[in-house]
């Protein structure tokens, strides 16, 4: 029973998202733009100002906008898993959550579906963004062979599925728990804040006050990008002046982070899912 | 175990906080039966719907649904129960299509049977024609029948409507109640709430009145009915407190009681032959009578008599005779 159950959310899920063209089509758009506007506005910018750093010599140098576009990939993760999960508040409000508790689908199958289908989203965006990316001049997989760039692809899916697995339960928990969109809307915008801004995705954290790096070494987003660029810019380059070494460990103690806060958000999402009285 | 009720429940109390919404309330509901829950908003109908269906914990007493106990196997019950919210919980952005296709995944039906019960059941409910329209093009009247629609596309053994008529026009309401009589004679037991008289009286074989969260009375519509006599005489006399003495010293008159201006009397016996009577006496004690009428009683007669008030916002008819009732004050 265990497949069909989740997978109903799953496909219903999906079936909105791809029924309104304007959704949908804003929603692969954006972080497009994101990357087009402020990628290359920014990039200008950087590139320019770190001309006057001297490199460090025998380390390849990255572009600005190869270094912000695994940060826009993180970014827009981040975005869509946080509002991935608000669906379940207007179904409380309006639609099939009651219909859903009434049924005998366990709980912890609709946060396993609305998740999955999240993170489906996720991988959509993220593609896109990686096309539009290099499309415009993002260095990704330089140099890389067929086989490196196919494990690498893997590996930064990895990367995102655990983190927006993450962010959607707590999103689910998030709206699970509330009864107005305006509050899930105003919880969200509180979150993404300091999330997104407390983190190494659009400049590098080492000038950070002390207290801000200590928020940012345990901030999911940092420990996303770690990944991201690990895997798609490489283990040592240099960006803006800065030099980026990663090893292996630093790079799979990422990943754990990454897995003990999708685990503490699922236990959330789960005790939430477990209290929750819809009538 | 033919007579063994599909819906038992006993003792059943359920508290919001300090309010006391269900007091106490036991009631069977036979296999193959339509019964009602009657009363005002705010009773404790949609409260006891929500425990019997799982959807709120059961706090006190025991509820038993299709032969599984609520609180010991909650996923057993919800797999014997159809349900329609008193809500419209349709996704506005599916079809008709879809929102069976939804329920019957939800719970697990294999692919074949789910195509062929959602023809089956679009056919049932008029609905074949809009099967590839979005639920939000519909009609308030489509959007309950397809509610039902899904409410039966598990086939279950109780369907539970709360207030399947609520904020429907007359007509709609009437086909409505073919359809609820269709679907109760294949076999579903219902169970439906309602503040509406008239749909408690002409569509359901018993009806439990229900008010404060305590079940006033329980039995069929013209059991109930008769309990209060054979018929009912309305009085306005130019001296209503002589007239209410005089009345109650008739044998065949049960109660009098005090209503608008007038006076309104519970008689055991033939009325169209105590009329004359009472107007001849009225007569000799120098009363004149200005308005009479004389009816059998209603499920209105009935909800006054049991709970002392009236039944504010009712069916179709209420809102008629009290319009008619103020037209001529």
């Amino acid at each position: 029973m265990a497949g069909p159950g989740f997978l109903t959310i799953y496909w219903r899920d999906m079936l909105r998202f791809v029924r309104f063209k304007t959704v949908l089509v804003s929603s692969l758009v954006q972080p497009a733009l994101w990357l087009a506007f402020f990628g290359i506005a920014m990039a200008a910018n950087f590139d320019r100002l770190a001309g006057s750093v001297p490199t460090i010599p025998g380390v390849p140098v990255v572009s600005y906008l190869t270094y912000m576009a695994a940060g826009v990939i993180a970014m827009t993760t981040l975005f869509t898993s946080l509002f991935g999960g608000t669906m379940l508040l207007f179904d409380k409000n309006w639609g099939l959550m009651r219909e859903i508790m009434a049924s005998p689908l366990p709980r912890n199958h609709i946060i396993f579906g609305i998740a999955l289908s999240g993170m489906t989203k996720s991988f959509i965006q993220a593609g896109i963004i990686m096309v539009f990316g290099i499309f415009i001049g993002a260095e990704f997989f330089l140099g890389y062979s067929a086989g490196q760039t196919f494990v690498s692809l893997l590996g930064i899916l990895l990367f995102l599925g655990i983190f927006s697995l993450g962010f959607l339960f707590l999103s689910a928990a998030i709206s699970i728990s509330l009864e107005s969109p305006e509050g899930l809307q105003g919880i969200i915008t509180l979150l993404t804040m300091p999330i997104f801004f407390a983190s190494n995705a659009l400049y590098p954290v080492n000038a950070f006050p002390p207290l801000l790096q200590i928020i940012s070494g345990i901030n999911p987003l940092t420990h996303l990008v770690n990944g991201i660029r690990y895997f798609a810019i490489g283990d040592d380059f240099q960006s803006i002046g800065i030099h980026y070494t990663a090893t292996t460990g630093e790079i799979a103690l990422s990943l754990c982070v990454l897995a003990i806060f999708a685990s503490i958000m699922f236990a959330l999402a789960y005790w939430r899912f477990q209290k929750a009285v819809v009538t | 175990m033919e007579d063994r009720p599909i819906i038992e429940v006993d003792g059943l109390v359920h508290r919001y906080g300090d309010f006391l919404a269900v007091d106490h309330i036991s009631f069977g509901v036979r296999e193959g039966e339509i019964f009602s829950f009657l009363g005002p908003n705010g009773a404790g109908k949609s409260t006891a719907i929500n425990v019997l269906t799982t959807l709120l914990p059961i706090q006190e007493g025991r509820v038993v649904v299709a032969g599984h106990d609520v609180s010991k196997n909650p996923a057993k019950v919800r797999e014997s129960i159809g349900i329609v919210f008193q809500e419209v919980t349709l996704d506005r952005d599916m079809t008709c299509r879809e929102i069976l296709e939804f329920h019957g995944r939800l719970y697990s039906m294999p692919r074949e049977e789910r195509r062929r019960r959602i023809d089956e059941l679009l056919e049932l409910v008029a609905l074949d024609h809009k099967r590839d329209t979005l639920t939000r093009h519909l009609s308030g009247g489509m959007k309950r029948r397809l509610e039902i629609a899904r409410g039966l596309m598990t086939r279950p053994r109780v369907l539970f409507l709360d207030e399947p008529t609520i904020g429907l026009d007359p007509q709609t309401r009437l086909k409505m109640w073919d359809y609820i009589k269709a679907v109760n004679e294949e076999g579903t037991t219902i169970f439906l709430t309602t503040h509406y008289m008239d749909e408690a009286d002409r569509l359901s074989d018993r009806v439990s009145i229900i008010d404060h969260g305590k079940i006033i009375t329980t039995g069929r519509s013209y059991e109930l009915k008769n309990m209060l006599g054979e018929d009912i005489v309305y009085l306005e006399t130019s001296d209503n407190s002589a007239t209410r003495a005089l009345l109650e010293d008739l044998e065949s008159v049960t109660r009098v009681s005090e209503k608008d201006q007038g006076l309104v009397a519970v008689v055991n016996s033939d009325g169209t032959r105590l009329l004359p009577h009472i107007m001849e006496t009225l007569g000799k004690h120098g009363i004149t009578l200005e308005t009479v009428n004389l009816k059998k009683p209603s499920m209105d007669d009935v909800f006054i008599h049991f709970t002392g008030k009236e039944l504010r916002d009712g069916g179709t008819e209420r809102q008629v005779t009290s319009a008619a009732r103020a037209g001529r004050r």
